[in-house]
């Protein structure tokens, strides 16, 4: 396995920029995650890394081997696409030893592969099924198994996940990390779905309009967004956004809400507009007799693990995660409150936080 | 705003029956969801109550009216879809104000004005009521689409799957804004999605729908924390329900052949100190932010608990598996619940 790392890249299509001044590193056997909404330039930047894309500037290292303008099939990476490309008439097995054929290895060797590559996939029992017979989850395998038996210095996905169904979506996240977690492979993935990037990646590199906009862990971009777009991107329901009277000096303790102080993480940065955006993760916001804000329920949404409420303060509507067994109801007035250190602070002009982004991926 | 009444009704095409004796009644100003897969037999249902298809056998009735072989203009029916069905040309105002100036309607303008002023604040739409439609993002096209349909006033709304192609964080956002409106309304939605979480946030009752047929019907309490076989408590929650063999989870005496346990059900311990005796070992966790999926084999088995997100595990650890036994579903081998 190795490391991948691009060094200032740039792509464009005529005049359209693609991707602009990317620098990324992803560490040998890591699990990292391309994530942002479509047309961002994650699919473009995988493309570039596997080779079916040059760079218009900049460098492309695996380890120690610049391949910028290596061939694809010079660059030992394996790329799993979002529609399998399987032989269907021909069986698991024959699909599987495919790569291996046409490089000329033994058949010996092929069996011996294979079976090694079916054990690691659980398609034991079905290496000598015809793939069309098979349903979407063990088609990806067998794409997969198809990549695996090569042992490529990396692999690349693009949205591997996107055409399954929500159940078979759920299992095949943890199947596939656990499949990189057995085998201490590189692999990066696009994906536009967040909760995935979460569920599996060990790094996560959020990007928009052409641009990596934070490189983190899942939590640290969770809890410590760079910027609004990052918060607001990352989580689901989406984050609260209220907006409350500036200035705010840089080492400010405390911010102000509807007249009571409530204590944040210190600020690093000054903002100096008349008002400050502020972000809170629904379950992070709590009902309280006697809270920060005053409110009235809209909406309760029963989630099953928790009701979803929308309430209407003096600040604005605000989405609450609620685990009370009671259901509030709409209509009903109740106090509302935060926890002072998951409040986020941005600067309103260019949406970037004011407060440190330390990595909370071991707390 | 009227009841519905869908007795004992059967559609069949070809050797395929799309929906089998169903029978439900749905009161007025209540906010229906039909919940079921590919081909369980949602779409043909609504079709059915719009007119859109014709029942073999049975009988449909909104309000006191016998619609059975009415015509689908004759229901006071409105139908939004998955798909976006504005008029290109129009502009926003012009879509929501069409069926308005329909003959059998013809309101004054004055009233299609402050109908259209109270749906488009409610949607958030009003800045755009002289853009056209094709101006417009796909989630502003839903909203014209439904507020078209509020504007109506029908006896009953009919929902197809009307936010599953929108992005996630917009279905979220919609989905918040529906049931606002709804419950300022009093309308009455039937609404078919195949997706649990809408069924749950948005319903007053559910309807589980399998190969054609009603698996259950209640409060989405009710068939999320009741479910009457295995079928139906999968359909519902995510991360999915645990179901097991009783062995595993150390369950005997019941004459139960599965138990079935939810993921925020489970409780993870230090096995040296704590439960009676599961040990599990972690596999994966998912840290999702305002809670984490922890993946374990147990017997064999994987099984799902939620836990608080401060919770860190490391892979290999050995954790012990606590539940109250109040939580635990028993099902039969064919997979129906056993109640006590």
């Amino acid at each position: 396995m190795a490391e991948i790392r691009l060094n200032q890249i740039h792509k464009s299509f005529e005049d359209f920029t693609a991707v602009s001044s990317l620098d990324l590193t992803v560490p040998d056997g890591k699990f990292f995650v391309l994530l942002g909404p479509s047309g961002c330039g994650k699919t473009t930047s995988l493309r570039m890394i596997a080779g079916l894309e040059r760079p218009t500037s900049g460098e492309i290292f695996l380890d120690d081997d610049e391949v910028t303008a290596s061939r694809a099939s010079d660059r030992d990476i394996a790329f799993v696409f979002q529609h399998y490309a399987l032989y269907p008439f021909m069986t698991v097995r024959g699909n599987i030893a495919f790569p291996l054929k046409t490089q000329g290895v033994a058949r010996r060797e092929r069996n011996r592969r294979v079976a090694e590559v079916a054990r690691q996939l659980r398609l034991e029992d079905r290496l000598d099924e015809p793939v069309f017979t098979l349903f979407g989850g063990d088609r990806q395998r067998v794409a997969l198994g198809r990549a695996i038996i090569r042992h490529p210095r990396a692999y690349l996905m693009d949205e591997p996940l996107g055409t399954l169904d929500a159940e078979l979506r759920e299992h095949m996240r943890t199947e596939l990390r656990g499949l990189q977690d057995r085998m201490q492979a590189t692999m990066v993935m696009v994906t536009h779905d967040q909760i995935e990037a979460m569920a599996m990646a060990d790094l996560v590199a959020v990007m928009n309009a052409g641009r990596v906009l934070q490189v983190g862990s899942p939590m640290t971009l969770y809890r410590r967004p760079a910027d609004t777009f990052v918060a607001r991107f990352v989580g689901s329901p989406a984050i609260n956004f209220l907006e409350i009277p500036g200035p705010l000096p840089a080492n400010s303790e405390t911010v102000t809400m509807r007249g009571s102080a409530v204590p944040v993480r210190p600020t690093t940065t000054a903002v100096d507009h008349d008002m400050v955006t502020v972000g809170i993760r629904p379950e992070y916001v709590r009902l309280a007799d006697d809270g920060t804000l005053a409110g009235r329920v809209i909406t309760a949404e029963y989630m099953g693990t928790h009701h979803l409420l929308t309430v209407e303060t003096e600040l604005g509507r605000l989405r609450v995660r609620d685990t009370h067994r009671r259901r509030a109801a709409p209509g009903e007035r109740i106090g509302v409150s935060f926890e002072g250190r998951e409040m986020l602070l941005f600067d309103p002009a260019s949406g970037r936080a004011v407060q440190a982004i330390d990595d909370v991926s071991g707390e | 705003m009227a009841t519905v009444r869908i007795s004992d009704v059967s559609r069949t095409f070809g050797d395929t029956t799309a929906v089998r004796d169903l029978d439900l009644d749905i009161a007025d100003g209540e906010f229906f969801v039909l919940l079921g897969p590919t081909g369980a037999g949602k779409t043909t249902s609504l079709r059915l109550v719009a007119g859109l298809e014709t029942p073999d056998e049975g009988a449909l009735f909104i309000g006191d009216a016998d619609v059975t072989h009415a015509s689908p203009a004759d229901r006071d029916v409105t139908f939004v879809f998955q798909q976006y069905s504005l008029y290109p040309n129009y502009t926003v105002f012009e879509n929501l104000a069409f069926p308005l100036r329909a003959p059998g309607r013809r309101l004054s303008d004055a009233e299609i004005r402050r109908r259209a002023a109270w749906v488009g604040e409610r949607l958030g739409i009003t800045d755009k009521f002289d853009n056209r439609a094709t101006e417009l993002s796909g989630g502003e096209m839903q909203r014209v689409a439904l507020g078209r349909a509020i504007m109506r006033q029908p006896a009953v709304h009919l929902m197809d799957e009307p936010l599953s192609s929108l992005d996630a964080k917009l279905r979220e956002a919609l989905r918040s804004e529906l049931k606002a409106l709804q419950t300022e309304i009093g309308s009455t939605i039937l609404y078919v999605t195949h997706d649990q979480s809408e069924a749950l946030a948005l319903a007053d009752r559910v309807g589980v729908l399998g190969d054609g047929e009603l698996l259950q019907v209640g409060s989405p309490e009710e068939i999320y924390r009741h479910p009457d076989s295995v079928v139906v408590a999968r359909q519902l929650g995510s991360p999915a329900v645990n179901i097991l063999p009783c062995d595993v989870l150390n369950v005997t005496g019941t004459g139960a052949s599965d138990v079935g346990l939810r993921p925020e059900d489970i409780t993870l311990g230090d096995p040296r100190t704590s439960g009676d005796g599961l040990v599990a070992t972690v596999r994966q966790v998912e840290r999702l932010g305002a809670e984490n999926t922890v993946i374990l084999t147990l017997g064999g088995r994987e099984l799902r608990a939620m836990t608080a997100p401060e919770l860190s595990l490391d892979k290999g650890t050995e954790v012990s598996v606590q539940f109250l036994p109040e939580d635990l579903l028993y099902f039969d081998r064919d997979g129906r619940r056993l109640t006590a």
